[in-house]
């Protein structure tokens, strides 16, 4: 096992445990500062993976304003910041043991996959991710219809989420 | 580089965003009696837009445009012209919703999560096919809890969302051990890249089964179908005709595309997986239609059996088979858009949803009487409406790349539908409101109404007598599939 693997096992497993954390822990501020340690979490990841642009933008967006979005929301909103409601229901085992069943499975399939335990080989030196990404972002040869159809989602979640969350008389 | 043929291949999109501007632009200074307007804003700019997609945006030779996104042929145009129309018709059936008609919000996510159902009918790649997935879903989710007070209504907006996050993701997960396994998004180099030989058929099969998830989820096939009847149910009941027509619709549109070109070497793998799917769903979604007595959830498990008959033509994996999943799209949009109209236009006098509330119908109103028989007529499967014919070329394509036992399987299953279908229509005929006095309770119908659901079963009708040219453009658009 190579050093980036064992590293990458540990940030998993901190992510994973942050998650867990965030939907388990009753108190909503705790669960927002959770949050961004799964956050950043993920956005090590991508940093494993050599996307240094995507993992500062992970930081910066999801934690630098997301995730303090998140706290403000909360702060605002509620006096208690405890959830009194129950964490689980009682088919608690049952959905671990399928999220455990389907971990086992996939796992088991992929490590028949001849790629599966390959190093990926290292970037050319030189290789300047960053305005490739951008080029192909708004190049037509590229992603430029996904860029503008994202922006069509976004603006019907925005007027979505006005709708369902305005306050009415 | 952009061309002329860049703009006519998105011609429809950029047409319903235009459209979806102009409502969010005139809306909030219209005066809160017009602002039932938006429907008519919206129906009248969607026919504009189709009359000049098919003027200036008519696909010819196959070719993939915008750096493959998306694939400009005639399969995806047909497959649009059809969402289009459903979504004029469900916005002229919106306008009269007592809640949702005046609020300029409705029309524009219903024409946002058009946009995505045109794109996934057209998309070539993997990642323009997950945002126009989600494009469709999301508006949806909101769309479905609309009706904010409503504890039905925000229960079926919440659990569609759940269902339908969980499922997309497991569906995006699938994607991306396509793309690690063949080292590219789109989907006809993913054909060549992914032989036989390049993973084994375990690793196939859990690739399929993951994609499976997400786009059963969007056509509700058994056994991701739980959130269909709950969703109808509590959904406004023009959103609910809506997500069992163009949703379902625009999910076998990506059914199609993405397993007949992207996985061509692995038929049987997924031919079983969807085959066996096929058959539990007319099943379990016949028998569980049986018992219901409201008739939005009988609807909703009715169109969770039609999801497992159009199924076959799939499984078939030929060109008469996408050819007929086409047309079954096709006549199911008309007919059951048509089916929900005629449910809304009774609820929205009566308040009522109950299927032994229909009873007396035909006196009440002799048209709307003689459109539900066409509707569920249509939906058993007789002639001379859509829903036979459409029926007759599925269970041909399964005969032909001998299924046999699908049909079988499917041909009984019809029979037990013929059941509760007639059952609504002996409520509506045969049967009188408690005292007799059905001329004192006569259901009404209004202008947007009259039109749409007279346009709709015209639409019905022809599909299933002239229904030539119809399964011409479902052929070439089969053609220009592969």
């Amino acid at each position: 096992m190579t050093g980036a693997q064992i590293i990458f096992i540990v940030v998993a497993l901190y992510t994973l445990g942050s998650a867990l954390m965030v939907v388990t822990t009753r108190n909503l501020i705790h669960a927002a500062l959770w949050l961004v340690s799964t956050l950043f979490g993920v956005a090590v990841t991508y940093a494993l993976m050599n996307a240094n642009f995507i993992a500062v933008v992970q930081v910066v967006v999801y934690i630098g304003a997301i995730a303090i979005l998140f706290i403000f929301a909360v702060m605002l909103t509620r006096k208690d910041m405890r959830d009194s409601g129950p964490q689980m229901n009682k088919n608690w085992w049952l959905g671990a043991l399928v999220a455990v069943l389907v971990f086992a499975g996939l796992a088991f399939m992929l490590s028949g996959w001849s790629g599966f335990s390959k190093v990926a080989a290292d970037l050319p030196s030189g290789f300047d991710s960053v305005s490739l990404l951008g080029e192909a972002l708004v190049s037509p040869q590229a992603y430029v219809l996904p860029f503008e159809v994202a922006s069509v989602l976004l603006l019907a979640a925005l007027v979505g989420a006005v709708y369902v969350a305005f306050n009415r008389k | 580089m952009f061309t002329s043929m860049t703009f006519a291949s998105i011609l429809p999109e950029i047409l319903i965003l235009t459209i979806g501007l102009l409502v969010l632009i005139f809306e909030p200074f219209w005066k809160e009696d017009q602002k039932r307007n938006a429907g008519w804003l919206t129906a009248g700019g969607l026919l504009i837009a189709m009359l000049l997609s098919m003027l200036f945006g008519r696909p010819g030779e196959p070719t993939e445009v915008l750096g493959g996104m998306i694939r400009f042929d005639w399969f995806g145009f047909f497959l649009k012209m059809l969402f289009m129309f459903a979504a004029a018709a469900t916005a002229l059936l919106l306008m009269d919703h007592e809640q949702v008609g005046k609020r300029g919000e409705a029309y524009v996510m219903l024409l946002a999560a058009l946009i995505g159902m045109n794109l996934m009918a057209s998309s070539a790649d993997l990642v323009m096919l997950y945002l126009s997935i989600e494009t469709a879903s999301i508006p949806m989710y909101i769309l479905a809890g609309f009706l904010v007070g409503d504890e039905r209504s925000t229960e079926a907006g919440f659990k569609y969302f759940l269902y339908g996050t969980l499922a997309s993701t497991v569906m995006l997960y699938g994607f991306s051990l396509v793309f690690g396994f063949s080292g590219s998004t789109n989907l006809y180099e993913i054909a060549s890249a992914l032989t036989a030989g390049s993973i084994s058929p375990l690793l196939a099969f859990g690739v399929v089964s993951l994609i499976v998830v997400g786009l059963g989820f969007k056509v509700s096939i058994v056994p991701f179908h739980f959130w269909a009847p709950d969703v109808y149910q509590g959904a406004p009941t023009p959103v609910a005709g809506y997500l069992s027509t163009a949703s379902k619709a625009a999910g076998f549109a990506v059914i199609l595309r993405l397993f007949f070109i992207a996985f061509p070497e692995f038929t049987s793998t997924w031919t079983m997986i969807l085959a066996v799917l096929a058959a539990i769903s007319m099943t379990v979604g016949n028998l569980l239609a049986l018992p219901q007595t409201n008739i939005k959830r009988l609807l909703a498990y009715s169109s969770i059996s039609h999801a497992g008959y159009a199924l076959i033509g799939a499984v078939a994996f030929s060109q008469f088979g996408a050819a007929s999943v086409v047309f079954y799209m096709a006549a199911y949009i008309a007919t059951n858009l048509l089916a929900f109209g005629l449910v809304m236009a009774f609820s929205r006098i009566t308040g009522l949803e109950e299927v032994t509330d229909y009873a007396g119908l035909s006196r009440r109103n002799p048209l709307m009487g003689l459109m539900m028989l066409a509707a569920f007529l249509s939906l058993a499967g007789m002639p001379p409406f859509g829903g036979f014919v459409a029926k007759v070329f599925v269970f041909a394509a399964g005969v032909q790349a001998n299924y046999t036992w699908l049909v079988i399987v499917g041909i009984i299953n019809s029979i037990i539908g013929v059941y509760y279908y007639l059952n609504v229509l002996k409520y509506v005929y045969l049967y009188r409101l408690p005292g007799e006095d059905e001329e004192n309770h006569p259901i009404p119908l209004t202008q947007s109404y009259t039109i749409a659901l007279v346009v709709l079963v015209i639409g019905v009708i022809l599909l299933g007598t002239v229904f030539g040219p119809f399964f011409n453009w479902s052929d070439a658009g089969a053609l220009n599939l592969f």
